[in-house]
């Protein structure tokens, strides 16, 4: 099977500490260490596993700049077989859409089974997988926490419901898979790994390369564009309870199961 | 000669079975030869462990170790069983090698001289020596059952069954040898020549009284008999030891010889490439069992099975999936069913997820009590290391782990904390009023405080480096710290396998430390003391602050005011990478006990038995499955020992034993206090530093 796994670089979130930059238009960027978005990761690790299982390859491909390289080698050192940078100035400041068309575009020139991407970027808004379905006219499902292979080139898919239920569904190949994290537990890579792979090449595709009309991504396409950000204020403090330790864990019950945590 | 008809007497009893007992002969050596040959052929297939250096050094480990039986009395009972047992053994070489050329060769049994006679005597009583501690033994594994012998369902089938047999089979060959003497002296009684005395009360003087009524024939059948059984017993001991736990009867030898000398390091990940050309290594650490070295290997037949190493494993007590014991038996189990004594070899199997299981491996806080208790000086250290190597390059990390890890690549710590916040604890306005430190490389000093990760970013541990730095300051020390080019020591990144991660660290501390032209390193942390000690090369010396405050207090650099709360008692918990890894026991309590006024307790577990709080480093983010966390376990030893008040050394400890204190119910009735804290809390300040607003804590 050949699974492409779409993959992003975001800021760790828990390696930093973010704030604005001067202007209040983006967070303070100087001093950030990045890292492959979290459920990407976790939908690599699956790609991997199901590979493992019925053969094929994978790939992961990313939109950015010189500098995401550095996710794509860390894939690769995971056990991708490709990474694939999409990059061209065109493409800066692309809203989901037009991230979308040019991930389609690159789809459509190879032939992949299976696309995969995380539930969410950390700095996203969980909009590509769904785009990318639609405009590749694939179906799709958000949300995968479960997947395995059928043999008449489908497969059986569980999903995550909102307080705890699931679905399991069967979807037709091609498809595309948006992957919840804790489906797997994505294996270790380390500097060694990461060193192995340092010199293979990773191609470079531009938007002539992938017959895309620049005025339909990067900022000129985009259609949706932030107007602000910001940290919003700290709301009022805990709750401190003040009682003995029995009354203490009766009122933290009650309080968990006020809020649906209890059954 | 009178003797001389005894030796005749008892060869021509012998001589009809010559041939059979050649025969014996032949069979018992062969079969030992083979066995001893199919025994080493993993050995030959492992990977390289360079052992013949330091030849001095090795010989006086088998004096102390091996021929003085050094550890053994810390476990009185079976230590002193053991050191009779190994004592006649010693004696009864010569004995039963002639014996056994008696059979075959019997013009060989020369007439006993003036030596041989006193060599006789001896002997008689270390047969019976060796003979009553069989005895004893038996009953022991059989009504009294140690709790350290038994083996828990999860590890197989107790090893009762083969113990016994094979003490038995030593009694045996005890007897047997007995009897043939008591038989030659019965007889040459018989004959009517005063010969040789048997020892009085010895076995085979006990076993003669009987004979001495029986006829000659009788008694030559008897000699015959007992000369029988001891040689096949002689031969089957030695051909069915290599298949159990008395291997080390021949192994330990070589064991103790070719021991690990240099404590408190780590084995590089292959002996036989140097660490610039490991990038091209195909794969790291232990996968299969072939990839340990001979040495281990060597250790893992070695095993007596004895328990000391899990009984004293403080994550076998807590209930965690480790027993340091069954590291050892169950890749010997695997080597003998895999490398077996006929048939072919299979291997190159894994062994985690088959032999082993993953948090097994990840159990292990690499304290050292096991290694510290075993008598053989079997190693598991590098062994867990070279294991978590080979799951780290598998990328099989437990998802906890892999936060930290990949924090400590990128910030160079593993809360994943900004770089330029390592010396906020220093660069507090307040703090640097009263005890201004300095940022090196930006400035210079004779002196670098390597603070390490967990000092340097947990509010809690801060006042440990506040503390250190104003004793520092208090002795006229010219220090200063790295600040942000400080990364972590990396101490606990290579003892949990990521070598590569390990490299870097150090790599990078190395060039920060040159760069700094310091003269001396002083550091709070066990961990960062071992590390800087063993791990780092071309470093200036490293010393620990506890003594550093030793050597300063004993010249009258630092006095002490009288204990703020004498009523407390203290007791010292020792941190394993001060005191086991690295034999710094005494400086600390010296310390305590410069303190006018300080009454001290000693815990029973304590100095080289101490039992360690969970361990630092990476393992705070491991979640092992357990019973009940180490450190409460050690803070209930502090409180039997009668102590409101534990003093460490470590901040690793300081956190553990701080948790457990409140886990385990005690709170308000103890408390945990960092030596460094204990200090700067107790001195007699200089004008530096002394000052109305004591800035302590965080």
């Amino acid at each position: 099977m050949e699974i492409l796994v779409c993959a992003k670089r975001v800021p760790d979130t828990s390696e930093n500490e973010i704030t604005l930059n001067r202007a209040g238009s983006d967070i303070e960027r100087e001093e950030l260490v990045y890292s492959v978005n979290e459920a990407d990761n976790y939908a690599v690790e699956e790609a991997l596993q199901i590979v493992a299982k019925v053969g094929g390859n994978v790939s992961v491909v990313t939109v950015g700049d010189e500098e995401d390289e550095e996710i794509l080698r860390r894939e690769m050192a995971m056990g991708a077989s490709h990474g694939i940078l999409l990059s061209d100035p065109e493409f800066q400041m692309s809203d989901g859409r037009g991230i979308a068309a040019i991930l389609k575009a690159f789809v459509t020139q190879g032939k992949y089974d299976l696309i995969l991407t995380g539930v969410q970027a950390e700095d996203g808004a969980a909009q590509i997988g769904g785009m990318l379905a639609a405009m590749l006219d694939y179906p799709f499902a958000s949300l995968v926490n479960s997947i395995e292979v059928l043999d008449n080139y489908k497969l059986k898919i569980g999903r995550e419901i909102e307080g705890g239920n699931r679905e399991i569904s069967e979807i037709d190949l091609p498809c595309v898979l948006s992957i919840q994290t804790g489906i797997n537990e994505p294996r270790y890579v380390g500097m060694r790994g990461i060193r192995a792979v340092a010199s293979v090449p990773i191609p470079t595709l531009g938007a002539s390369d992938l017959g895309v009309d620049p005025n339909t991504v990067g900022e000129a396409g985009a259609r949706v564009k932030r107007v602000d950000y910001f940290v919003p204020a700290l709301g009022k403090g805990a709750e401190m309870l003040a009682g003995s330790r029995e009354e203490n864990i009766d009122r933290v019950l009650e309080l968990i199961a006020a809020k649906g945590g209890l059954k | 000669m009178e003797s001389g008809s005894v030796v005749s007497l008892v060869s021509s009893w012998l001589k009809p079975g010559r041939h059979l007992f050649i025969l014996v002969d032949l069979i018992g050596v062969t079969s030992f030869a083979y066995i001893a040959w199919r025994r080493l052929v993993p050995l030959v297939r492992a990977q390289a462990d360079p052992r013949l250096d330091r030849p001095v050094a090795r010989l006086g480990n088998v004096a102390k170790f091996w021929f003085g039986q050094w550890k053994h009395p810390r476990y009185r009972g079976a230590g002193i069983l053991h050191i009779l047992i190994f004592a006649g053994f010693i004696l009864l070489v010569i004995r039963s090698f002639s014996t056994l050329l008696v059979g075959a060769f019997y013009s060989l049994s020369a007439p006993p001289g003036e030596f041989a006679r006193v060599y006789n005597t001896i002997t008689d009583y270390a047969a019976t020596v060796v003979f009553t501690c069989m005895l004893v033994a038996i009953v022991r594994r059989l009504v009294f059952r140690p709790a350290r012998y038994a083996v828990p369902t999860r590890y197989g089938k107790a090893h009762t069954a083969d113990a016994i047999f094979l003490l038995a089979l030593i009694a045996v060959l005890m007897a047997a040898e007995g009897l043939f003497s008591a038989a030659a002296a019965a007889g040459q009684f018989k004959v009517g020549e005063a010969g040789e005395q048997l020892a009085f009360l010895s076995l085979p003087w006990l076993l003669q009284i009987p004979l001495a009524s029986a006829s000659l024939a009788t008694i030559g059948k008897f000699c015959f008999g007992a000369y029988l059984v001891h040689e096949t017993t002689f031969y089957l001991l030695l051909c069915y030891r290599p298949f159990g736990i008395q291997f080390h009867v021949e192994t330990s030898l070589f064991n103790v010889y070719f021991a690990k000398l240099n404590r408190g390091t780590v084995k590089p990940v292959r002996w036989d490439v140097p660490d610039s050309a490991l990038d091209q290594v195909k794969t790291f650490g232990v996968k299969t069992f072939e990839d340990f070295t001979w040495k281990h290997m060597l250790d893992f037949y070695s095993c007596a099975d004895c328990g000391r190493c899990s009984d004293s494993c403080p994550a076998n007590a807590v209930g965690r999936p480790l027993s340091p014991r069954f590291l050892s038996i169950k890749a010997r189990d695997y080597a003998f069913q895999h490398y077996p004594v006929l048939g072919r070899s299979t291997n190159h199997q894994a062994l985690v997820g088959s032999v082993y299981s993953d948090d097994e491996i990840w159990s292990c806080t690499t304290c050292g009590a096991c290694e510290e208790e075993c008598p053989l000086l079997i190693e598991n250290i590098d062994k867990i290391v070279d294991l978590r190597r080979g799951m780290i390059d598998d990328g099989n990390v437990p998802q906890s782990l892999q936060k930290p890890l990949k924090a400590l690549e990128s910030r160079g710590n593993p809360y994943g904390k900004m770089e330029k916040k390592r010396a906020d604890w220093a660069t507090n306005k307040e703090f640097q009023r009263v005890c201004p430190v300095k940022t090196l490389a930006k400035n210079t000093a004779n002196t670098l405080y390597f603070v390490d990760s967990m000092t340097s970013y947990d509010d809690r541990m801060q006042s440990i480096a506040r503390s250190t730095a104003r004793i520092l300051a208090n002795i006229g020390d010219d220090f200063g710290i790295l600040g942000g080019a400080e990364r972590d020591s990396g101490h606990e990144v290579r003892r949990f396998g990521e070598e590569t991660l390990f490299t870097a660290l150090r790599d990078h501390n190395t060039d920060a430390i040159k760069a700094s032209g310091v003269k001396k390193i002083v550091t709070a942390d066990p961990h960062a003391f071992n590390a800087l000690r063993h791990d780092y090369k071309d470093v200036p010396p490293v010393e620990h602050i506890s003594q550093v405050i030793a050597r300063t207090s004993a010249a009258g650099l630092i006095r002490f005011n009288a204990v703020e709360r004498p009523d407390q008692i203290y007791t010292y918990h020792d941190p394993c990478y001060l005191g086991r890894h690295n034999d710094v026991y005494d400086d600390p309590r010296n310390v305590l006990d410069a303190i006018p006024g300080l009454k001290r307790v000693e815990m029973q577990r304590s100095r080289d038995r101490s039992f360690c709080c969970g361990g630092g480093g990476l393992m705070l983010f491991y979640e092992p499955k357990e019973e009940q966390r180490m450190g409460v376990t050690r803070v209930e030893m502090a409180a039997e020992a009668g102590a409101d008040v534990i003093v460490t050394a470590c901040p690793f400890c300081m956190v553990n034993l701080e948790d457990a204190i409140k886990v385990a119910g005690l709170e308000g009735k103890m408390t945990a206090i960092d030596l460094a804290e204990l200090v700067d809390r107790q001195m007699v300040r200089h004008d530096s530093t002394s000052t109305a607003t004591s800035y302590v804590g965080g």
